[in-house]
């Protein structure tokens, strides 16, 4: 019995080392340690970030001599608090574009799991033969850097003062700040049904807000009910306008009556900075063939923005809003230095969209 | 003989009804003040106190009087004392509110728009120092105090506790202090008299190192109010690169956005619902 036992933990530990030995990649870098072809190079290099042995990914460079290592690593693990510090390679697909013998060209799909959800990165990664294998060459575009200077920023801050604990029962709060929802349209997907609108800060003080919406039956009793959660820009200043999106998956238009829209207002303390400026906003497919609306983000203000968040509205030739869409970037925004953005909309979608309007979360964290 | 006498004089002594006791309070008590209740008879056994937060027992001995301090009478109501020994009695009497010593302010909206109409309301409610409202008569003054300068009072007289006015908001924005004062004390609220939306929204244009600077006017509303500092006011231009979108908050009176032009541009501006005029201009310089 005693035997028996030992014998079994021993065997399982076996089987855990063996699975943890493919789940690393290691069976796939063995397989394609010599780079026989384009795509196997960019996958050995990728199975090496991915399982962060950042020297042997570094060393499969074929212009490592003009490559900086921080910055290469950086590129992968991010830098200035962004949303890649946060996130990991989780996979990639990979697929030769063209090749010429000597250079090639390959594309790469990169998935990360990040704490705001999945995302992915489109790069096309150029290849080149040297000896008897390929190796990456590795795009040497310099990170900005700021140059050291003074940024004068007329600062503008909201602070609240709430009533106490010991205070009497009479000592009341300041009101809470008066916002409506300007638009609301539900939009059958084939999986889903969407609500979608903008809502709108009438008030003179900041707002943290969020919109509810419930599904009805004909009786007007509930089916169902959500929140925007991070479909929203949730602080709004004195007459600042944030689209919203609410999702119902599994839901159809048939099966409601009406749909019961809830906006709720919190006074908070809020900053007027960071402006963000978004700049070179276009409509136009990408190197997937998909429909995105594409950009550049300019931070205006002194201070980093670690994680800034696109949402994007879109109308119809009657004004409506349409559709909403979001997306993470993934890069910080450094002071004055454009970062381009992405976010994808439907086909069908995109072929209806008349104008469009772009608004941008900022998460800054103080500790940068 | 001398036997059957001797029984029925017991027996008479036992049938006769035990002297009861009569409880009497005083017919005015204010809360949280010491008072006794009169004991007409024997006050020897337990004494019971139950109120509208209270509920004491305590032994009491032979005595007139059973004193109550004002520690156990602090909540205004009605009030039920019992005493008993062989049997029980009892007596009830109601305590009203002491002095008016404190007042709950209610003023509601805590932002209003300027120039309107009984906007503004005040409740005070006049409470004893234990938290009761005082039902008799009181004499509540409010007063407002701008921070332009301006100020009014009025007094109200207590309704039930309750003293109320209406106030118009000012034409100008500012900030107005809501006093309400009784005896020695006084409760203030604030409430901000805040431009309306903005009106006549106007946008202008100089270059600066190759940017195109926009900036408004300063922004006010239809009566001539600076709209206040952090009200969004969304700059859209539209070139050959594109759309290009800033949300600029007022800062000093004014917004102002930087942007790059390139070619023929336009660029329009709007504040919430409110559109202003919209501008043409020529390339990058």
């Amino acid at each position: 019995m005693k035997w028996t036992l030992a014998i079994a933990i021993f065997a399982a530990t076996i089987v855990l080392v063996i699975i943890s030995w493919f789940q690393s990649g290691a069976i796939e870098r063995r397989r394609i340690s010599s780079a026989d072809t384009p795509d196997e190079a960019v996958r050995l290099l990728l199975s090496r970030v991915k399982s962060h042995n950042w020297d042997a990914a570094y060393a499969q460079l074929a212009n490592s001599s003009y490559v900086d290592k921080d910055n290469f690593i950086h590129t992968f693990s991010g830098d200035d608090g962004s949303l890649r510090t946060y996130a990991s390679l989780e996979n990639y697909d990979v697929w030769p574009l063209h090749s010429n013998g000597r250079l090639a060209t390959v594309r790469t799909k990169l998935h990360y799991s990040t704490a705001v959800g999945p995302l992915d990165d489109v790069r096309d990664i150029q290849v080149e033969h040297e000896g008897d294998a390929w190796k990456v060459l590795w795009s040497t575009a310099a990170l900005p850097k700021l140059a050291p200077q003074v940024i004068p920023v007329n600062y503008l801050r909201w602070d609240v003062i709430n009533r106490g604990a010991a205070d009497d029962w009479g000592v009341q709060n300041v009101d809470s700040p008066r916002v409506r929802i300007v638009s609301m349209n539900a939009v059958q997907r084939p999986d889903r049904i969407v609500i979608v609108g903008e809502i709108v800060n009438e008030d003179t003080v900041p707002a943290y807000v969020d919109v509810n919406a419930t599904l009805l039956h004909a009786d007007g009793s509930a089916i169902t009910q959500e929140n925007s959660f991070d479909k929203i820009s949730h602080i709004l200043l004195p007459k600042q306008v944030s689209p919203y999106r609410v999702d119902f998956p599994g839901y159809r238009l048939t099966q409601i009556k009406s749909v019961r829209m809830d906006a709720k207002s919190m006074l908070v303390p809020a900053s007027a900075d960071p402006v963000i400026e978004v700049t070179g906003q276009k409509l136009q497919k990408d190197a997937l063939g998909k429909m995105v609306l594409s950009g550049d983000l300019v931070n205006e203000s002194g201070a980093i923005v670690n994680i800034p968040h696109v949402l994007a509205s879109y109308y119809d030739s009657n004004g409506k809003v349409i559709w909403v869409s979001d997306g993470y970037v993934d890069q910080a925004l450094l002071p004055q230095t454009p970062v381009s953005f992405a976010v994808d909309l439907p086909d069908d979608i995109a072929s209806q969209a008349h104008t469009y309007h772009v608004v941008v979360n900022s998460f800054v964290n103080q500790a940068s | 003989m001398r036997t059957v006498i001797t029984w029925l004089l017991c027996s008479l002594a036992a049938a006769m009804p035990a002297t009861a006791a009569e409880l009497h309070a005083p017919k005015d008590i204010a809360a949280g003040t010491d008072f006794s209740i009169t004991v007409n008879g024997d006050s020897h056994g337990t004494f019971y106190l139950i109120g509208p937060a209270t509920a004491e027992k305590r032994s009491v001995e032979n005595g007139s009087e059973i004193s109550i301090p004002g520690t156990d009478i602090e909540k205004a109501g009605n009030y039920q004392a019992i005493l008993c020994s062989d049997e029980c009695v009892s007596t009830e009497f109601y305590v009203h509110a002491a002095e008016a010593d404190r007042l709950s302010l209610l003023v509601h909206p805590s932002r209003v728009p300027v120039a309107t109409t009984n906007a503004i309301s005040a409740v005070a409610i006049a409470l004893d120092r234990f938290h009761n409202i005082v039902f008799s008569h009181a004499q509540v003054d409010f007063s407002v105090n701008s921070n332009n300068g301006s100020s009014a009072s009025h007094a109200q007289p207590t309704n039930r506790g309750i003293a109320w006015i209406r106030l118009t908001s000012a034409a100008k924005a500012s900030s107005a202090k809501i006093s309400a004062a009784v005896g020695d004390t006084t409760e203030t609220r604030v409430v901000e008299q805040v431009a309306s939306e903005a009106c006549n929204l106007h946008i202008k244009s100089y270059w600066e190192a190759n940017h195109l600077v926009v900036q408004t006017d300063p922004v006010r509303d239809c009566s001539g109010n600076n709209v206040p500092d952090g009200t969004v006011v969304s700059f859209t231009k539209t070139d050959r690169s594109g759309k290009t979108t800033v949300d600029a908050p007022i800062k000093k009176g004014i917004a102002k956005a930087e942007m790059p032009v390139v070619g023929n541009a336009r660029i329009s501006v709007a504040s919430g619902v409110v559109l202003g005029n919209e501008l043409n201009v020529g390339g990058a310089r």
